[in-house]
Formats: C-alpha cells, structure tokens, sequence
C-alpha cells in the first residue's frame, strides 16, 4: 500500500501557496484535475508530506532536497558496555526507519498498547504525515577512544578541527559521541523524531546539547529555490547539488580507498552554530551588505552580474580599478577557485534561540555541511574565512561538531553502525 | 500506526465516489482475529522480513510455523511487555520450517524473526483478544502488597516519631534542632510518598511548597517551616503550624495503613517516586531553602526501591531480564548518589555542580525507563 493518502497530504495539495512558493517541494504532480472535479482517477502527490525512502547506498538527508525544519542532536554514550551500544544502534535504526516512513517509534504505537504501559510512541505526531522525515546518524572522534575498541577504526578525515581565528567554541554545545540529523518539513515530526530517539537512549546514551532550526538555508536540489540567511542573503547559489553526480563523487562521498572500510559511501559532517548580531547588521548600509558578500540581495547575483546563477567573475574592477568583488569578500574566499577546487553540501538552517536578555535576538545560523574530507575541505575553507572574511565582524562562531556519518542502512536486517562495530 | 489508516482524498468523496484503497484491504482487519482456527499461523522469515500471517489472534494456545526463506540461520520469537520471552524456537536454517506452540493471554506482543540469531530482531505488533485466561501467581502478587504493606508500616510509625521530634523542637523554638531534624523526618516522608498521594488534599496540606499555593490559600506543612528555619529565621508564630503538620502526618498514617493496595498502585508508585526525584529533587526546588534535597532523593530512592523488590518474585517469573536490568540500574544509581555522602547525611543541593547533577538525571532516566514497564508485566 504504497501510495496511502493522508489528511495532511490533502491540505498540502489545496495549499498552493505552500507548493508555488516551492518551499521544500521537491516534484509536484497532480495527475487529475482541480477539487471538484468529478472524475480524478488517481492523485499523486510527492510533496511536503510524502516519505523518504530510509533504505539505499547512501544515508538519507544528505542530498535529499533539504527540508524546512531541523532539529539537531548530540549525545554523549554513558553506557561503558559495546554491547549495549550496539543494541541501541538497532532499536534506534528499527525506530527510525518507522518513523521516517511517518509511522510511531515502536510496533505499538501511542495509543496501540496496554493501558497500564507507557506508550512505546509518545503521540505528538499522531495524524502527522511522514513530512519528508530523514534521520541520519554520524559518530563523533570522541567515541574513538578506548571505551568501546574503536580506536583502529578512526578515520583520519575524524581528527579534531583545528582551532580557526576568532572561534568561541562553548564545550557545552560542541562534539559528541554520536549525532542524529532529523530534518522534515514540520517542526512537529522533526521534534518527535529526537524526542523518542532520546527516550529509547534512556541509560545508554545522555543528550549532551541539541539544536533546532527553521528556514533551510542551503538548496541541495536545482529543484529548489535558494533560501535567505537571517542577514537577507540568498544562502548556497553554488552548493553541491543532488544532479552534480560527478562531482558528489569526488567531493561528497567517502571511499572505500579513502579510509576505513565501514566509511565507504558516508560523508563527514561538521556542524557550526554562528551566532549573528543581526542588530549591527541591519544597521549596516546595502552596499555594505552587498559587499561583504559579494552579492547583490535581491537577485543574489555576483556583483557585475545580473542573475543568480551567473559566472562568478573575480576580475571585473569598479571605476576606481578596485576589484568589485573586493579580496576579503564572503563569496571570493569561500568559492572553490580559492580553496584549491575544495567544495561542500552545505545543510545549514537559520535558528533563533529566544533572546539574549540584552534585548538582542540569539540569532544565527546552524551550519552544515557535508564532505569527503574535513581536512581538506572545510578547514582550509574555514581558515581563509576566519582570518579575513568581512562577515566576521557580525558573526561568532560559538559551537563545532564533526561526525563521521557512514554510508546507508541497506534493509531491514542492517542497522546504523553495523559496519563499524562488525 | 500514524498512516495506517486509508482516507479516501476529500474531493473524491465529495463527488460522491467509492472511497477505495487501490491494493485491496489490509490483511487483517480490527475485529476479526485470524489464526484462531486451529492451523499453524504461517511465518515467513527471510534475512530482511518477518512476514507473520496473522496479527490478530484468539487468547489461548496458538501455533507457529515458521519457514526460513533466507540465507541466515534464525529465531523467532513471541515477546510480551518488557520483552518477556512468551515462546521462542531457536536454529532454524535456511529452507526449514520449525513449529513452537505459544500460550497467549489476551494483551499486545511482539513478533520477531532474528535472521543470524543476533540483534533485537525484525518485529511486528501481535494482538491478542478474546477471553482472558488467568495467570497462576496470585499468590505471589498479594504476597507483594502484604509485603509493601508491611514496609509502609514500619516506615509510617518511625515517620510519626521522627516527626514529633522535629515539630517539637520547632515549638520549642530551637531552631539549630530543628534544621538538623528537618531532612530526617522528611526522609520517612519521602519514601512513602506514593501511598500517601492517595489521600488528596493531605498531601498537599503537609508537603506543599509555596508556589503550589494558590493565593489566598494558607501554606502549612514542612516547607513552610523550613523556609522560616533557613530564610526569615523566625520560627515564633510556626507552633500551630507544627501541631497541623503533626495532625496531618497521623492521619495520613492512619489511613495508609487501612489502604487497599494492589500491585499496579507499587509499580506506579515505585515510578513516581523516581519521577519526584526527575522534577523536584534534581532541580532543588523541593527543598529551596535548606538545599537539603539530596535527603529526599535517596528516601525517594529507596522507597522505589522497596515497592520492586515487593514485587520481585512476581517480576522473576515474569520478566527476568527486565529484573536484571533493574538491579543494574538501581545500583548505579546508588552508586551516582553515594558519590555525594557527607557523614550521615548528604551533601547540599547547592554544593553539586552542573555536570554532577546531569549524572544523576542521566542515571535516574536510565531507572525510570525499565521501572515504566512494571506495570504492563504486573497486571497481567
């Protein structure tokens, strides 16, 4: 029963704002005709609600066009038996894959067991569609050490970041053994997902810090619109994307050759929440803005260009034969041409985390992205950034996270981490 | 199951069409158990499936028949809550079909093929209805609630005596005495808390703090005192709320030991002892001014402790895996708690820092998930 029609997906459908503003909306066929009409044979619908499928080579929520809503989190293992970790890995897998296809977390459900047991689903989902749900799971390098013999299977790429100028790294919300990526496009699912994930964690693993996040700040499909940052600016024009299957190949996936086995078809995430004073920023006139990205905001095209997605040219000179994308501007020390053709799956998602009680929003961005190799990716990209980058004034960079996310569940006899523990 | 209802799209029912689904109707529909005519209920294992013919079925004996489609050896098993083992054939190899016989009371299981005969397996929802055959060990369980009882009695009358202790110093006005008393007599207190939450208004009269009162209301009962102990330091107009607390506590202990318990009110109570701990005491909002919570978690513990291992024979027979779980989980705890002994007592809410108490959230989390489950095994 493979194309179950829900309420949800039904309000997806007669909301056309939501599809035409092509948030999230991956494909939109309608194979019938308008409500009301007397005879539609069959309607279809892949959108905001659908499932993604949990099985396949590669993890979902990757490349899966991003959805709109996240919620992030890290654990810390407490338990100190392998064993135990293991089975978790495995009620957690069996949960998720439940749960992504907008099922409950256990066989029972919320409401479906006995009266005088807790439910195995806390419930806030119930009614809810499946939402483009994806859960994906990494381990951090802190699980690498004696506790469970992993230490041989630590991939190099697993190292510690290196310490970028300008960082406020809080330890508090930093690393983590294991981290889980819920994305969907109701906050709600996103929510749920965590929440029962945490809860069958219980005495095995500990939430060391989580984090949510709204508005998707990176396409990962050319399906997709690109979304604004809280600063207003069009936000990953020249991401990875799903259709660029070459170079996913050589930028995104890790092979087998490339380290460890278990590895082989994973990516590795590095995870950083940049707080933004977006007061000061706002205070800062257009053609400042438009400076220190190197963009125009309306378009988002690269300065001297007029569309988005126009060719970058870093040589054009303004009147006075400065360079008009100027040397410290965001696009020129990000772009790939500047970082030996070093390229990322950028993921992020804007946050607000209420207020500072200095009458400030605590605002930013949550940043993602997703790479072959760290070490020659994000850090030689991040250090140009972090010593010159004329963002740096509006932004802090005030947690880290990097995780070794391994290639995907195969069915339903495979489990998260199988490989690494085998 | 979130969609696992068909709804015909809107429109189309409007316009006055069948609601149909396009892959015919669900296996078995709610209400009619399958499998209950005397064939073996088929099970079809592969190494990624656990196809089991029937997920309803009659209360009583039914039959598996497991065939092995796949290329691992397996498993099958039938659980109960707190995945309690109903009935299990092991080593069935790949091409075989094996047979178990499984005696099911009505209630919810789980279905579970472990190809390679590792892991928690592939499982599936099992319902089970029909005339419920009662289980032998009733005489085990009122032996669990005479013997609760019993410990609620002699936590009651030492309840009574330490509490006149303290209520007399108060009265006395010797603050020191009674500062020291307080986090004592709360101690009997907080480990029968769960039979006294039985009595409605009692409990608040005697334990509420001074947010739980609504205004208007007068606040009476130990956390009164101990803000006048720690706080103003003037206990001078405490007397008649000494005598009320002193009042209240023998009522209460009257009537706990006339309660009618039964062994879901220990399960429940064993888990909400563990709650108290989760909300009040590892937050130190239960003991504010005098910082003294600590006292009340290891009473709260121990008190949760006592209505398990009431229930212990019971639970042995029923769950054995799930005791061994508890027993871990309980020691560590008190192992987490133990680390922050000063003398006879405990140290302050206030002298533990953050990480401290995020270990012993973790490790009350990792008691109270397993002590959830006693009631569902219990009731049975």
């Amino acid at each position: 029963m493979s194309e179950r029609i829900s309420r949800r997906k039904l309000f997806g459908l007669g909301a056309a704002g939501v599809a035409a503003a092509g948030a999230g909306t991956v494909a939109l066929r309608v194979a019938g005709e308008e409500a009301g009409s007397a005879s539609p044979t069959s309607v279809h619908v892949a959108a905001l609600s659908d499932a993604v499928p949990f099985y396949g080579e590669h993890q979902a929520g990757i490349v899966t066009p991003a959805q709109d809503r996240l919620h992030f989190v890290a654990f810390d293992v407490i338990t100190d038996k392998r064993a135990e970790l293991v089975e978790l890995l495995q009620e957690w897998t069996a949960a998720a894959a439940r749960m992504t296809q907008g099922k409950d977390a256990g066989t029972f459900g919320a409401v479906g067991g006995v009266l005088e047991a807790p439910p195995d689903d806390t419930g806030e989902a119930l009614g809810l569609p499946a939402s483009g749900l994806t859960l994906t799971v990494g381990f951090g390098g802190s699980l690498f050490d004696d506790r469970f013999g992993l230490a041989a299977k630590k991939p190099a790429a697993l190292a510690d970041l290196p310490r970028f100028p300008g960082d406020a790294l809080l330890p508090e919300i930093s690393g983590g053994d294991i981290c889980v990526q819920a994305c969907a496009n109701d906050p709600q699912v996103a929510v749920h997902a965590i929440r029962n994930l945490a809860r069958i964690g219980f005495g095995r693993v500990s939430v060391r810090w989580s984090q949510l996040g709204f508005g998707r700040t990176s396409s990962t499909s050319r399906a997709q619109a690109t979304p604004r940052n809280l600063m207003g600016f069009k936000d990953g024009t020249n991401n990875l994307k799903l259709e660029d299957k070459a170079l996913l190949e050589d930028q995104l996936w890790a092979a087998a050759a490339d380290g460890p086995a278990w590895m082989a078809g994973g990516s590795y995430l590095v995870t950083r929440k940049i707080r933004m004073t977006v007061e000061t920023w706002d205070r800062a006139p257009l053609a400042e803005q438009q400076e220190i990205f190197g963009r125009d905001k309306g378009e988002g095209a690269p300065l001297g260009g007029k569309g988005e997605f126009d060719p970058i040219d870093f040589t054009l000179k303004d009147s006075a034969g400065e360079p008009l994308i100027k040397a410290d501007a965001h696009i020129r020390l990000a772009h790939h041409s500047h970082n030996g053709g070093a390229r990322l799956l950028r993921r992020g998602y804007n946050y607000v985390d209420g207020s500072d009680g200095l009458g400030r929003l605590d605002a930013g961005l949550f940043f993602m992205a997703y790479q072959r190799d760290p070490h020659r990716q994000f850090v030689p990209i991040q250090l140009s950034l972090a010593r010159t980058d004329l963002l740096n004034e509006y932004i802090k960079h005030v947690s880290s996270g990097l995780f070794a996310c391994p290639g995907g569940v195969h069915d339903a006899g495979d489990h998260w981490g199988r490989a690494l523990f085998a | 199951m979130r969609n696992s209802i068909v709804i015909a799209v809107g429109f189309l029912a409007l316009a006055g069409l069948t609601a149909c689904s396009d892959d015919g109707a669900p296996a078995a529909g709610p209400g009619a158990p399958t499998g209950a005519a005397k064939g073996p209920v088929a099970v079809a294992a592969s190494d990624t499936e656990c196809k089991v013919a029937a997920t309803e079925l009659a209360a009583g004996t039914s039959t598996f028949a497991i065939t092995n489609g796949g290329s691992k050896v397996t498993e099958f098993y039938v659980y109960g809550a707190g995945d309690r083992v109903m009935g299990e054939v092991e080593n069935i190899v790949p091409g075989l079909t094996r047979e178990v016989i499984v005696e099911l009371p009505a209630g919810v299981y789980e279905t579970a093929c472990k190809p390679g005969m590792t892991g928690k397996g592939i499982r599936g929802p099992l319902k089970v209805t029909g005339e419920h055959k009662p289980l032998s060990g009733d005489a085990k369980l009122a032996e669990a609630t005479a013997g609760y009882k019993r410990y609620i009695k002699s936590q009651s009358q030492t309840l009574l005596a330490k509490t006149r202790e303290f209520v007399d110093a108060v009265k006395a006005g010797d603050i020191a005495k009674a500062k020291a008393l307080y986090p004592v007599s709360r101690t009997y207190w907080e480990r029968i808390e769960p039979v006294a939450e039985i009595f409605g208004d009692l409990d608040p009269a005697i334990d509420a703090r001074e947010n739980d009162v609504a205004e208007g209301e007068k606040w009476t009962g130990f956390h009164k005192i101990e803000k006048d102990l720690w706080v103003t330091k003037d206990i001078g107009e405490d007397g008649p709320i000494a005598d009320k607390l002193m009042a209240d506590i023998k009522t209460i202990v009257e009537k706990s030991n006339t309660a009618e318990l039964s062994p879901v009110l220990l399960a429940n109570g064993a888990k909400g002892l563990l709650d108290e701990v989760a909300s009040g005491k590892i937050t130190g909002e239960e003991d504010r001014y005098s910082h003294t919570d600590l006292w009340d978690f290891d009473a709260n513990l121990q008190g949760s402790k006592a209505a398990v291992q009431a229930l212990r024979p019971v639970l042995e027979e029923r769950a054995p895996d799930l005791v061994k779980t508890l027993d871990e989980k309980f020691a560590a705890t008190e192992a987490e708690l133990g680390a922050h002994r000063d003398g006879d007592g405990w140290k302050l809410h206030t002298e533990l820092s953050k990480a401290d108490l995020k270990k012993l959230s973790d490790s009350i989390n990792a008691l109270s998930e397993p002590i959830s489950k006693i009631a569902a095994i219990v009731v049975k």
